[in-house]
């Protein structure tokens, strides 16, 4: 504190050059924030303007967030002209199996190794671990081969099974049952409940946040997922959002033309996503911070 | 806390390691293998048995058809590998131009998107900013949603009549058809400068069977929108990553240092930087391994052309396997790309661990410093 009294600083022409610079300091703040603000969220509204618009207003005047003239055309087509409602639906039904298993089992997971003793269970994180650094992008083929040689290729069960458990969700919810108490549950124990009834009825009701966490997380990378529906299915029948998405771009439509339609296809496939980002937003923060701490 | 942990011990511990066969952790080493039961079927059967199938796959000639696991497929043995790096022909050609492409990619990518969140961090951390946690949703956004939705967008954005050559225009440039050129960048500088064509020394020979005059194209013009959408689309990741280290620079040091007199820039050279310093290395390293995965919006925006500039190794060896129907040797670039990634995993890895036994030290240093002062 003496320091502060011995500054310089406190002569009345520091300090009012200083509010000078703290004024421009917050102009120039509010302005980066404001240009990298439009950066980011501009695409987003070039793209729902131009979904409303007519395919020449489009191709002339693409920065423009308002159609001139508003039409639903683009939309109409979406579902009348190409699979979407059926491209919909299974997305739908994948994401919501896929959720569900990856909730249960890595929970189910995550609490044995955190708080159970058994033989093996050391080797198990560390393989855990070791799984999670493995890169999606060079399972594509050995996937193929598996789904394959299992007869799983081009079914339900091929775009779902493989996805039920994912390590990095195993390894948030062994952090989390770690940060818990364990006295109520061994409380639980001692009055006579069996493992799997303490698990469901005293431990997971706690783990609330972790699971919504898992939940949104497994939401979101199911419903965006396109690598796994790549290498699993081939007939158009089965084919999920992202994959019937980019069939319309780089196949069925051709490119450079109909661009309301793709844009509007685009938008539809980010809403759910969109949706849950701006309802639960604390919970996918706290995962990219999370992702700094385990590395 | 500390008591209830400390009665659990006592409940859980104190008969030592003899009690733990009876009494309520009796039947535990059966209760544990059934509850990681479903995760090691589900990950042994879809991640490790195909990673071994598809090691023996990428030392054969399988086509697809029928199984790869009959005495009817020809085994080459190393064949498939050799051919990527020293046999002249047509795959090591591609490889390696996936390759180089893929290093320009790294090169730029890591780099801008690591400047970029820092510089939002610090903008959003600022404390006499209001309305910084919308922004912060704001740069976050693009990451979440689908990288296939967003390529969508980016493809119309990067039209030939797109938005972005429409602000182009604006300031008198005559943008690019961006996904019809192939040009290199490096290549487009050095014609600046008067080199259209390559000079003799450069134009045959150079390692790997591309001409030095290859290696040294620069990325394409197509390969720079990729590189543009992915950095718009990962900054908001590292952002929040910067931001949880940026809280761990405690205020006073921040303080005591603008008392020192030390100006903004040398606030952040000397301050800031150096405590976020293991950030620092985790956003860079997370981005090279990142950025050798790119996949998804290569198939979408531009499946390797224009002339193959923008072939990545993750995307050939999906078209190799896939679409030529040469399994053995699309599983043999995968293998390769795993090494790639894998040593850079071991380097974040063994680094990250050297940084939490820096621990103290850091710990040390943030006592001392405001006492100092």
């Amino acid at each position: 504190m003496a320091v502060l009294t011995d500054h310089p600083a406190a002569t009345p022409a520091r300090r009012h050059q200083r509010t000078a610079r703290t004024l421009a300091t917050r102009f120039l703040g509010y302005a980066t924030l404001v240009f990298f603000g439009l950066v980011f969220l501009y695409p987003f509204v070039i793209q729902i303007g131009n979904a409303l618009k007519t395919e020449p207003d489009a191709a002339a005047n693409p920065l423009s967030p308002f159609p001139d003239p508003l039409t639903l055309a683009g939309f109409e087509r979406i579902f009348a002209g190409t699979n979407f409602p059926l491209w919909l639906g299974n997305s739908l039904l994948v994401t919501v199996l896929v959720t569900i298993g990856r909730v249960f089992f890595d929970s189910l997971a995550g609490y044995a190794l955190a708080r159970l003793r058994f033989r093996g269970r050391g080797g198990l994180f560390a393989a855990v671990i070791a799984v999670m650094a493995v890169p999606g992008v060079v399972l594509l083929i050995p996937k193929f081969l598996v789904l394959n040689q299992l007869g799983l290729y081009n079914s339900y069960a091929g775009l779902v099974v493989p996805l039920l458990a994912d390590a990095a969700g195993v390894f948030i919810m062994k952090q989390f049952f770690e940060s818990i108490p364990v006295s109520v549950e061994e409380a639980a124990r001692i009055d006579g409940a069996s493992i799997f009834r303490t698990f469901w009825s005293v431990v997971l009701p706690m783990a609330k946040p972790a699971l919504i966490t898992l939940t949104i997380l497994s939401f979101q990378g199911s419903w965006n997922e396109f690598p796994h529906s790549l290498v699993s299915v081939q007939d158009p029948d089965l084919f999920t959002l992202p994959r019937g998405l980019a069939d319309l771009v780089s196949g069925s439509l051709g490119k450079g033309t109909q661009y309301p339609l793709k844009l509007g296809a685009a938008l539809l496939a980010t809403i759910p996503v969109a949706i849950i980002f701006v309802v639960f937003q604390r919970y996918f923060v706290r995962d990219a911070n999370d992702g700094s701490d385990k590395g | 806390m500390a008591t209830e942990t400390l009665t659990a011990e006592a409940t859980a511990g104190g008969g030592g390691p003899r009690r733990r066969r009876g009494g309520i952790r009796s039947n535990e080493n059966l209760a544990g293998w059934l509850f990681v039961a479903p995760v090691i079927v589900i990950l042994g059967l879809f991640l490790l048995l195909p990673i071994l199938m598809a090691l023996w796959v990428s030392l054969t000639d399988w086509n697809g058809q029928g199984s790869p696991f009959t005495g009817d497929v020809p085994f080459v043995g190393g064949h498939n590998y050799t051919q990527l790096f020293t046999e002249d022909g047509l795959a090591r050609r591609d490889f390696m131009t996936s390759i180089r492409n893929n290093i320009y990619y790294v090169a730029i990518v890591v780099p801008a998107q690591t400047v970029l969140a820092l510089g939002l961090a610090l903008v959003v951390n600022n404390r006499m900013l209001k309305g910084k946690s919308f922004f912060r949703s704001a740069f976050y956004f693009p990451s979440v949603t689908s990288s296939v939705a967003i390529s969508v967008v980016f493809l119309f954005l990067f039209a030939n009549s797109g938005a972005v050559n429409s602000l182009l225009g604006f300031v008198g440039i005559d943008g690019p058809e961006w996904f019809a050129d192939s040009r290199g960048v490096l290549h487009l500088l050095f014609g600046a400068v008067g080199v259209d064509s390559p000079p003799a020394a450069l134009a045959d020979g150079g390692p790997f069977g591309l001409t030095w005059w290859d290696w040294l194209a620069g990325p394409s013009v197509a390969m720079i929108s990729i590189i543009t959408l992915v950095v718009w689309t990962t900054s908001g990741t590292f952002m929040l990553m910067f931001l949880a280290g940026l809280q761990n620079v405690p205020v006073t040091l921040d303080e005591a240092s603008t008392l020192d007199g030390a100006s903004r820039w040398q606030r952040f050279r000397y301050v800031t930087l150096p405590m976020i310093r293991p950030t620092m290395f985790l956003v860079l390293t997370l981005g090279m391994i990142g950025s050798w995965q790119v996949f998804d919006q290569v198939y979408v925006m531009s499946q390797g052309d224009p002339a193959k500039t923008t072939l990545t190794p993750a995307y050939l060896s999906y078209r190799t396997a896939f679409r030529d129907f040469d399994y053995g040797s699309g599983a043999a670039i995968s293998f390769v790309l795993f090494l790639i990634i894998i040593v850079l995993t071991l380097i974040q890895r063994r680094a990250l661990a050297e940084r939490n036994t820096d621990r103290p030290r850091r710990g040390w240093r943030r006592r001392r410093v405001p006492e100092g002062s």
